[in-house]
């Protein structure tokens, strides 16, 4: 039983980062109809940031202890970070729906722009991995036979505010609503004075400011850095979100678990050789059953 | 865009500028992990060879038959992949023309690399690897390092004397020739001595960061220790994680733990564990610790063993190239040369000890156990010969 409990937790802290990642994605997809896929990157750059504000803070020159650091590298991580994704829209993506290029030609842009973030790291920094220095305290519960660690618990509470946060924006907001306004008809919209750039603008702030905290989160969790650190996990939690449904908020939280729930569950009954064969299987198998996902409603024009 | 320019360029100069260097140099190529998952290895490698270089091309080159020959390196980047592996091994051999190549260093690469070097003729040292199955019936690929059917029962020996353990768990990377090939090596080995089962055997992939579920599944099984034959990337994963999910006991590791960045990867959790290698820096004695004073100088830091290892392997490149006794400005009959040479070497003392050669090419060498101290270093524990 503690096994299994065990177990619980350790998917759902892993569900949690593939959910925070999806989510990001979902949420472009949901106003643009783009697949970002540089959104992995951004993750991977939200980590590095995190890393530089931990080492500058608690450095000499400033030297604050890592708690008080980590308060303010949360808000100040995720605002550079969103300030990155805000920059990618404006120089990669905004000149190419400005032209009115086909959507393919955007995706194939944010693949490139993924990987000019990871060869540039690669390029800056060298290939040497980086060490995250401990910010919080690391305490460790064990409640019968099962162990539990603050920062888990921590990082499972993030994915569910940052959910339930997004949820609200989305549907209860005057700004989701223009941005499910902009995905329903995009040449429309403008006549109605929505400014849909700004609210462009917003989608990139929101989906690259929680990739940022889900990297500082992450760095937090797997103290090791290097540049191609979001390339499988965002692919992964690319697929979570399809196959919660993408475009779909809750879609995207759902998947990223249930991708979680799978890969750990798998490992737990087979040997852990088949975890990704089986996994994936199983993710194929949901989308022949259902090809829009999860909570996806049908379209007839995807990529 | 701009690499292959660069390279295309240099492959044009090379193509202009190696009939006049052929006479008087003897060049050798570099198959090494520059970039990807162990770049520390890569730049290790490279230093130890241009120390190697400086005192050769300083003394005004190697001399074979009564004549000095300058050297020259070309050091290309496997970036840590078995496919770029082989690409750089051909590249070497076809583009840059090389007499001869050391690495790649895992075997990982080395086993694939091998098989290209051995078809294409050309002699290839590995410093690093461990797996048998890179010199297996290639009579053109030999050498530096001890092998895992060697490796594994010495892992045994010293964990059920040391921790008086009977039962044993395995966590390796099932993408990774060296990890599988140690892990299973590792698990008859213990096996056969009796004492207890194997009663977890579980694998991860190579770019995995969360190992919670594999290491929830080891520790319900209650083993005695852990083996963790992996790259010390994962390494400073695997142990922080396994004391987050309450495991307590010990760790055994192998040679690809052995490099500094794995303590400043894992901090202090990783102290106290220890791993079998190919030599220690600490208490290091004549030969060794000429090399090691003169590296730690020259760049700062302590040689890891692979650095140490791809001087050896120079050091019986060069041995080769003697025996060899000419230099033929036609690399193919070179390449053969230098292969007959290095055949030929029935001993060898090098920095990492002094070791024999069996028919297949592989060296016969002692093995230590390496303790990762309190203060984060690499400390002696002992030695194993066969």
């Amino acid at each position: 039983m503690d096994f299994i409990i065990q177990n619980v937790l350790n998917a759902l802290q892993w569900g949690s980062f593939y959910a925070l990642i999806a989510l990001g994605y979902t949420l472009v997809y949901g106003v643009l109809r783009l697949i970002n896929f540089a959104h992995g990157d951004i993750f991977m750059v939200g980590a590095y940031i995190s890393f530089f504000l931990a080492t500058f803070l608690i450095g000499p020159i400033i030297g604050l202890s890592p708690a008080v650091a980590f308060v303010i590298i949360v808000p100040l991580t995720m605002a550079l970070t969103s300030l990155v994704g805000v920059t990618l829209e404006r120089i990669a993506y905004r000149p190419l729906r400005r032209k009115g290029a086909h959507r393919l030609y955007v995706v194939i842009t944010a693949l490139m722009a993924g990987l000019v973030l990871e060869y540039s790291n690669l390029a800056l920094l060298g290939a040497s991995r980086l060490k995250f220095p401990a910010l919080i305290e690391k305490q460790i519960w064990h409640l019968g036979g099962v162990t539990l660690t603050n920062l888990k618990v921590m990082v499972i509470v993030a994915a569910i505010l940052v959910f339930l946060f997004l949820q609200w924006v989305v549907t209860r907001t005057r700004v989701g609503m223009a941005m499910r306004a902009i995905s329903y008809d995009k040449f429309a919209i403008p006549l109605m004075g929505i400014p849909v750039d700004q609210i462009i603008v917003v989608t990139f702030v929101l989906g690259s400011g929680f990739a940022g905290l889900a990297g500082l989160l992450f760095a937090m969790s797997y103290p090791v850095l290097e540049p191609f650190m979001g390339m499988l996990i965002g692919w992964k939690a690319f697929i979570a979100a399809v196959v919660g449904g993408i475009g779909d908020i809750k879609g995207a939280f759902v998947g990223g678990f249930l991708l979680g729930f799978i890969e750990v569950g798998v490992v737990m009954v087979f040997p852990s050789t088949y975890r990704d064969l089986f996994a994936f299987t199983i993710l194929l198998l949901i989308l022949w059953m259902k090809p829009s996902g999860l909570f996806g409603i049908p379209q007839s024009t995807k990529i | 865009m701009k690499k292959l320019k660069i390279l295309v360029v240099l492959s044009i100069v090379a193509l202009f500028a190696t009939p006049a260097l052929a006479a008087d140099t003897i060049k050798i190529g570099f198959n090494i992990p520059m970039t990807g998952d162990i770049p520390e290895v890569g730049e290790g490698s490279k230093n130890a060879a241009e120390m190697y270089l400086a005192d050769i091309n300083g003394a005004g080159g190697l001399e074979v038959g009564g004549k000095k020959y300058m050297l020259e390196f070309i050091y290309m980047d496997n970036e840590s992949k078995a496919d770029s592996a082989v690409n750089a091994a051909l590249k070497l051999i076809e583009q840059e023309e090389v007499v001869a190549i050391i690495g790649p260093n895992s075997s990982k690469q080395a086993v694939p690399a091998g098989g290209t070097a051995n078809e294409n003729r050309v002699p290839m040292i590995s410093p690093w690897s461990t797996n048998p199955s890179t010199t297996l019936d290639r009579p053109w690929v030999f050498r530096a390092a001890f092998l895992d059917p060697f490796q594994g029962p010495v892992v045994a020996d010293f964990a059920a004397k040391k921790f008086g353990a009977k039962t044993a768990a395995v966590l390796f990377d099932v993408a990774n020739d060296y990890s599988v090939g140690l892990a299973e090596v590792f698990k008859s080995a213990w096996e056969a001595k009796g004492l207890g089962p194997v009663v977890a055997y579980e694998s991860n992939g190579t770019k995995d960061q969360d190992f919670s579920a594999q290491l929830t599944t080891i520790i319900a099984a209650k083993p005695d220790f852990i083996f963790v034959p992996e790259n010390y990337n994962q390494v400073a994963l695997i142990i922080p994680q396994a004391r987050d999910l309450g495991y307590k006991g010990p760790f055994m590791g192998s040679d690809a733990w052995g490099t500094p960045d794995l303590v400043r990867l894992c901090g202090e959790k990783c102290n106290g564990q220890y791993f079998s290698t190919h030599y220690a820096a600490a208490g290091a004695k004549g030969a060794t610790k000429v090399f090691i004073d003169r590296y730690t100088a020259k760049y700062g830091a302590e040689p890891a063993d692979y650095a140490a290892l791809t001087w050896d392997s120079i050091g019986l490149m060069v041995e080769g190239i003697k025996n060899a006794g000419m230099v033929d400005s036609n690399p193919r009959k070179m390449r053969k040369a230098i292969r007959d040479g290095l055949a030929a070497i029935k001993s060898f003392e090098g920095v990492t000890g002094s070791s024999k050669f069996n028919e297949q090419g592989d060296p016969i060498k002692c093995a230590v156990i390496v303790k990762i101290s309190d203060e984060g270093t690499f400390v002696f524990e002992e030695s194993v010969c066969p």
